[in-house]
């Protein structure tokens, strides 16, 4: 039968092929305007003075030079203060690595306690936290500064990691309440008969299984309170500053020609973080927002 | 029944006490310092909080009060353009991304890495572009196209419009990336079965695939609209409040009040304004999304 | 109302070919059931007769038309699928309608075609119902409404009642059954379930790896398994396969392994055969009966017995093997003792032990 190879391949009527057509140029069109922003912090962070103040801002830099970089990192200046991003920056990691470690212990706790233990008024209180998730911050923002005021740790780094403590934890504790409400549960009931206790059955039993939960919430929190911007500046007091109120105040507050290399070099710098952290854990960054479902 | 409680408490001690720190901020972090706040609100409170009585001579100051009231009226703007916006821009990427595209891993990270950067960042960002002294007029300037003008930022009229155009640029790439998950997990044989009945693919989509994504499309708008209720950085960032007070919002209304014009009566009242909103509006949406399918704890 | 015809079919994703050069002719108002194993591509070969998946070969016909690259909406068919595959936010009778008013087909007409199926099915008191308020089996009985909507000279149907538990099961089965004697319209039915395939049948294609294993009525696929694949795959409780040699001694033919004899001198072999062939024996427990005295009865040392309501299942040793026999309730047949059994050797399978084909 002669027609009996020949039908490998469905012809594209000229409809589909225009169709596709459409359909890269459309996202094609949406992806250079997302990596715009990009593409303007990154060149014109490589650029001079000069350079920038011929317009052009798409154009590569003539001159490739990193100078503006080593001027944000070391020695850019927030009013009279010339000490560079790299304060800021560690103070980010100073806040961040406890905040991160504690709030997401915390969230694994109550997810277990929540979905495994019969505490009478748990749902009560979750369904609180859950709702405290959606209130705007500035509810809570200046009891918040009295109590801290009055127990002396204002402006201090545990007033700003117990803060995102606090606001961290309605959405650590859905994400893992969630995650534990899909293991089996006879898992538990197993470990019960067996005669294993609360912490017992949470370290040796559910803590390893929490490996990929524990991953989306590491994400989450990272991404999360890398970016803060207002519990910082409102909580961590001036010694900790984090980065991101930091770059604020050297992008908005210098007197004189705004030095835009500089700047630019500075965005790209408190982004990184969270920029990398998301390059590196792609779907896991979706899965974290799919199931989180609240931010804080 | 006291005997049956107390057997109950001592065979869960453990988790009694390991919930503890859960029912401390719950009770105190969140609701203890929402009723501080609702109780500020009606007293004469100024630089330091006072505990006496005015009723709700604050609020009436507030609405007396024009910088609240374009606060108001910005976020109502914002928040409209911004949600439909990103719903119709996400929703349409979701799609397009569906259709076998190739490179579609990259797409999705291109449409979705704003969301992984902070607002003060996206802020700033097209502050620049749309600066007049640096961004696309001053290079339409520069390759002799005098005459244009895109002056955004410092345009008390379009300012809000920046402003949506960096959030929009943060946020719908969320939408994007729920939807195209929503997508994802639609069976195929729904797929299979409309092809059989012979029914054009946007017909499928927006007949069939986007109604049963309600789940998905609730939940991003419900993330969209709290952020951009709690919309402060963005806004510092990009204008801080300017020009004049064309871009305030009220996240920033309070935030001035309790800090720099030492006005906390003031400002616990607009932010008790916002709870009483947010809960009216977030109280319906959370009971359906969150506790319908509650835990198995009972 | 249609013939299918598939000449030289081949489909496969990339490398992997699915269906193999398959040829396979079905008549105008038959009911053909594909069965198989999963994997075996009887899924994929319907897909493809509906026009859902690319052939990578050969020519698919209806009616003689060449329908190979027609759009599914243009092909006449309507199919039902596993899962329901109702739109889940749409009422029933939009379920049902749906389709046509797309199509663009009149109101009255569609509501009468609505009307008709629904009374059909006796889903009419459902139709303002959402697919979630519906139990498995009425959802299943909307998606066979939906096709029938369609007015389709063939139906397709892809496992439609794996989903259902075993009681629905049967009723949908009787009740499409029912619809065939009715409609008489082409049905082409794919399942791994063999009840289903006997019961529903007119022909069973059983299919393994991409090939017809077998195409033939539901009595000879049963009775006359073309090869080991077949004989195994269907029947329940399963055959019992005893690999040994065929012996000839005078003009009479024995079966043998190690101490096991059994005359097989009256099985109608399809060819000659010679002594000392190597060959599977076929034995369905049904045809190794409880001996009424007969002289060729031979005796077996029941090992186990499993009670399977009507009748029992016994299991037991016969010089060394093992055979599982239907006994009934009241022949006596108990663990750990003698029970003597005759083999209707007629109705027995002998696969060539290298091809496993039947001789």
């Amino acid at each position: 039968m002669p027609q009996a190879k020949s039908a490998t391949k469905r012809p594209l009527t000229y409809q589909e092929v225009w169709g596709r057509v459409g359909i890269y140029a459309f996202l094609g069109v949406l992806a250079l305007f997302f990596l715009l922003p990009l593409y303007v912090m990154l060149v014109t962070s490589f650029k001079s003075m000069d350079e920038i103040r011929l317009g052009l801002i798409f154009s590569l830099p003539q001159q490739f030079s990193i100078d503006a970089w080593i001027k944000a990192w070391t020695s850019a200046c927030t009013g009279l203060e010339c000490t560079g991003l790299r304060v800021g920056f560690g103070n980010s990691v100073k806040i961040l690595v406890p905040s991160v470690i504690f709030s997401i212990l915390l969230g694994a706790i109550n997810g277990y306690a929540l979905s495994f233990w019969k505490v009478k008024g748990a749902n009560v209180l979750f369904a609180c936290l859950l709702l405290g998730s959606f209130v705007p911050y500035q509810v809570f923002i200046y009891p918040l500064v009295r109590f801290y005021a009055q127990t002396g740790i204002y402006g201090s780094l545990s007033a700003i990691v117990l803060t995102h403590i606090i606001f961290g934890m309605p959405v650590m504790t859905l994400l893992f309440r969630n995650y534990y409400s899909g293991l089996p549960v006879e898992l538990f009931k197993a470990a019960r008969i067996d005669g294993a206790g609360f912490w017992r059955i949470f370290i040796s039993i559910i803590l390893p299984m929490s490996v990929p939960i524990a991953i989306v919430a590491v994400i989450m929190q990272v991404t999360a309170i890398w970016n803060d911007f207002l519990l910082g500046l409102v909580f961590a007091g001036r010694e900790n500053l984090p980065m991101t109120v930091q770059l604020n105040n050297i992008v908005n507050t210098t007197t004189g020609e705004r030095a835009y290399n500089v700047n630019m070099a500075a965005t790209v710098l408190t982004s990184l973080v969270p920029l990398t952290v998301y390059l590196v854990s792609g779907r896991w960054f979706v899965r974290g927002i799919a199931s989180g479902a609240v931010k804080g | 029944m006291g005997a049956e409680l107390t057997r109950h408490v001592k065979r869960n001690l453990v988790a009694y006490i390991a919930l503890l720190p859960m029912a401390v901020v719950v009770i105190f972090a969140y609701l203890g310092t929402m009723a501080w706040s609702v109780r500020l609100s009606f007293s004469s409170s100024k630089l330091l909080p006072r505990n006496d009585f005015v009723g709700i001579a604050q609020y009436l100051t507030l609405f007396d009060t024009p910088r609240w009231l374009t606060s108001l009226g910005n976020l109502v703007i914002i928040a409209f353009f911004f949600l439909l916006i990103c719903f119709v821009l996400g929703t349409l990427l979701a799609i397009f991304i569906d259709q076998n595209v190739r490179a579609e891993s990259l797409f999705r990270t291109v449409f979705l890495y704003p969301y992984a950067m902070s607002f003060v960042v996206a802020g700033l960002i097209w502050q620049w572009i749309l600066n007049p002294d640096l961004g696309i007029q001053h290079t339409m300037h520069g390759l002799g196209f005098s005459g244009f003008v895109l002056d955004w930022v410092v345009n008390s009229k379009m300012v809000l419009y920046a402003i949506i155009l960096a959030t929009v640029w943060h946020g719908s790439g969320l939408v994007m990336a729920l939807i195209l998950a929503g997508l994802r997990g639609v069976d195929t044989e729904i797929w299979r079965a409309t092809r059989i009945d012979g029914i054009p693919t946007w017909r499928v989509y927006l007949s069939i695939v986007l109604p049963m994504l309600r789940p998905m499309i609730i939940t991003s708008l419900v993330l969209l609209s709290i952020s951009i209720v709690k919309m402060y950085d963005v806004v510092v960032a990009m204008t801080n409040g300017g020009p004049g007070t064309a871009s305030e919002v009220p996240a920033k209304f309070i935030m001035d009040n309790l800090f720099e014009r030492a006005n906390i009566g003031l400002a616990t009242a607009a932010s008790t304004v916002m709870l009483v909103t947010v809960l009216l509006v977030m109280a319906p949406v959370i009971y359906s999304q969150y506790f319908r399918k509650s835990g198995r704890a009972s | 109302m249609s013939s299918v015809s598939l000449q030289n079919l081949e489909i496969s994703y990339g490398n992997v070919a699915i269906v193999k050069n398959l040829d396979l002719t079905i008549q105008d108002g038959e009911f053909l059931v594909l069965l198989g194993p999963s994997g075996c591509g009887k899924s994929t070969l319907l897909s493809a007769i509906g026009g859902l998946a690319d052939v990578s070969g050969g020519r698919i016909l209806f009616n003689d038309k060449d329908v190979t690259w027609t759009d599914p909406k243009d092909r006449g068919i309507g199919m039902v699928f596993q899962s329901y595959a109702l739109y889940p936010t749409m009422s029933v009778e939009r379920n049902l309608s749906f389709g046509l008013r797309i199509a663009g087909i009149d109101r009255a007409i569609i509501e009468k075609k609505v009307k008709w199926a629904s009374e059909l099915l006796q889903i009419d008191h459902l139709l303002d119902r959402k697919p979630s308020a519906l139990s498995g089996g009425q959802r299943q009985r909307v998606a066979i409404g939906r096709a029938l909507v369609r007015d389709a000279d063939i139906f397709l149907f892809d496992e439609p009642l794996s989903n259902l538990d075993a009681k629905l099961r049967a009723e949908l089965r009787l009740e499409i059954k029912k619809l065939h004697k009715t409609l008489k319209s082409t049905m082409i039915y794919v399942t791994h379930d063999q009840i289903e395939a006997l019961t529903l049948a007119d022909r069973i294609a059983v299919m393994k790896d991409g090939l017809i294993q077998q195409l033939d009525t539901p009595l000879n696929v049963y009775n006359k398994p073309a090869n080991e694949f077949v004989g195994s795959f269907l029947g329940s409780p399963a055959m019992n396969k005893v690999k040994g040699e065929l012996v000839a001694e005078g003009d009479r033919l024995f079966f043998a392994d190690g101490a096991f004899r059994l005359d097989v001198s009256r099985y109608p072999f399809a060819q000659k055969i010679e002594s000392g062939r190597k060959v599977v024996l076929g034995l369905r427990p049904e045809h190794i009966l409880p001996a009424r005295g007969e002289t060729q009865a031979i005796e077996g040392k029941v090992s186990l017995i499993e009670p399977m309501g009507s009748s029992i299942l016994a299991w037991s040793i016969f010089d060394g093997i093992s055979l599982s026999h239907l006994v009934g309730q009241d022949d006596g047949c108990e663990a750990d003792r003698t029970f003597p059994v005759t083999i209707d050797i007629q109705k027995a399978s002998f696969f060539d032990v290298d091809t496993g084909w039947r001789l």
